[in-house]
């Protein structure tokens, strides 16, 4: 289903850096905005019905997250690389389940996993066991079982 | 103006660290689910260090009375644990498995224009949609149980 295993390094320093910036961007968005920084929250404000909901800080925080490739190109002069699964049917269904799912459960990788955990939040460490369980099993399941 | 222009920094910040981190890869993310294969620690520390900074930063923001920018902190008040803080994020973990993507680093690839991106971005929207309509709650109370 998914195209073949591709190896990635390791990278532990940048890794760690970008780690930083994303907690860094969190603090701000709470220490001025007083919002928490969950990309799926965000991303419900900014449909209909908005009930006070700040959708224009929503759309910029987005506009953001999308101008973050373009510097990254424009002050270091590299593309930024990746490997997406350019499978229809697979990235479609995968969409309805990411954007049902983490509306559903309140929550993502930001919300639950960053934010959440980060206020000690016993919800977001149910929540991110089991997205991450779910991931880990997901993952086996494709390339070790049906693709083994 | 402030709130929105304070939004769209720490998007762009939020977004570099993704960048940075690799994180807007989806073999990588893939790869760190993958214990039993070509496995790439390199996302745990992307969550270690914004859980640090997140963890350290959010008690110093909090030792204001208010958010320098807004008449409240947006805190999720939701404490039990329901049944849709299990099938949602059981839900995501799938389709984060699927396609290497969650929330924020999708719509950060989306200037990127992989037609898978745009396929999985195009699909989670009408996945927000869904789970607002399954929940018959309005959006800014719904996303507000964790995500805001």
């Amino acid at each position: 289903m998914t195209a073949m295993a591709t190896v990635t390094p390791f990278t532990p320093v940048a890794s760690t850096i970008g780690g930083v910036l994303i907690g860094l961007a969190a603090v701000l968005l709470m220490l001025f905005n007083g919002r928490i920084a969950g990309i799926s929250g965000i991303m419900a404000r900014m449909v209909p019905p908005y009930r006070g909901a700040d959708a224009v800080s929503a759309v910029a925080f987005v506009l953001g997250l999308m101008a973050a490739p373009l510097c990254y190109l424009a002050v270091t002069g590299e593309p930024v690389s990746q490997t997406v699964s350019a499978h229809a049917g697979l990235m479609a269904v995968a969409g309805l389940l990411v954007g049902f799912g983490t509306v559903y459960g309140g929550g993502c990788t930001s919300g639950h996993g960053v934010c959440g955990l980060s206020r000690l939040s016993r919800r977001s460490l149910v929540a991110t066991a089991i997205f991450l369980a779910m991931g880990f099993a997901t993952v086996f399941v494709v390339r070790h079982v049906i693709g083994g | 103006m402030l709130r929105p222009a304070l939004s769209l920094v720490a998007g762009l910040i939020f977004g570099l660290g993704l960048v940075i981190g690799g994180m807007v890869d989806p073999a990588k993310v893939q790869n760190f689910l993958d214990i039993t294969g070509t496995f790439d620690p390199s996302l745990a520390f992307v969550m270690g260090g914004a859980v640090v900074v997140t963890f350290v930063g959010y008690r110093l923001a909090f030792r204001e009375r208010l958010p320098l920018l807004a008449e409240q902190f947006h805190l999720p008040t939701a404490k039990e644990l329901d049944s849709r803080i299990i099938i949602g994020p059981a839900l995501f973990g799938i389709g984060w498995g699927l396609s290497g993507f969650c929330p924020g680093p999708a719509i950060t690839s989306l200037p990127l224009m992989a037609k898978g991106t745009l396929i999985f971005v195009s699909a989670m929207l009408a996945g927000v949609c869904l789970a607002r309509s399954v929940t018959q709650r309005p959006c800014a109370w719904a996303a507000s149980r964790a995500c805001r």
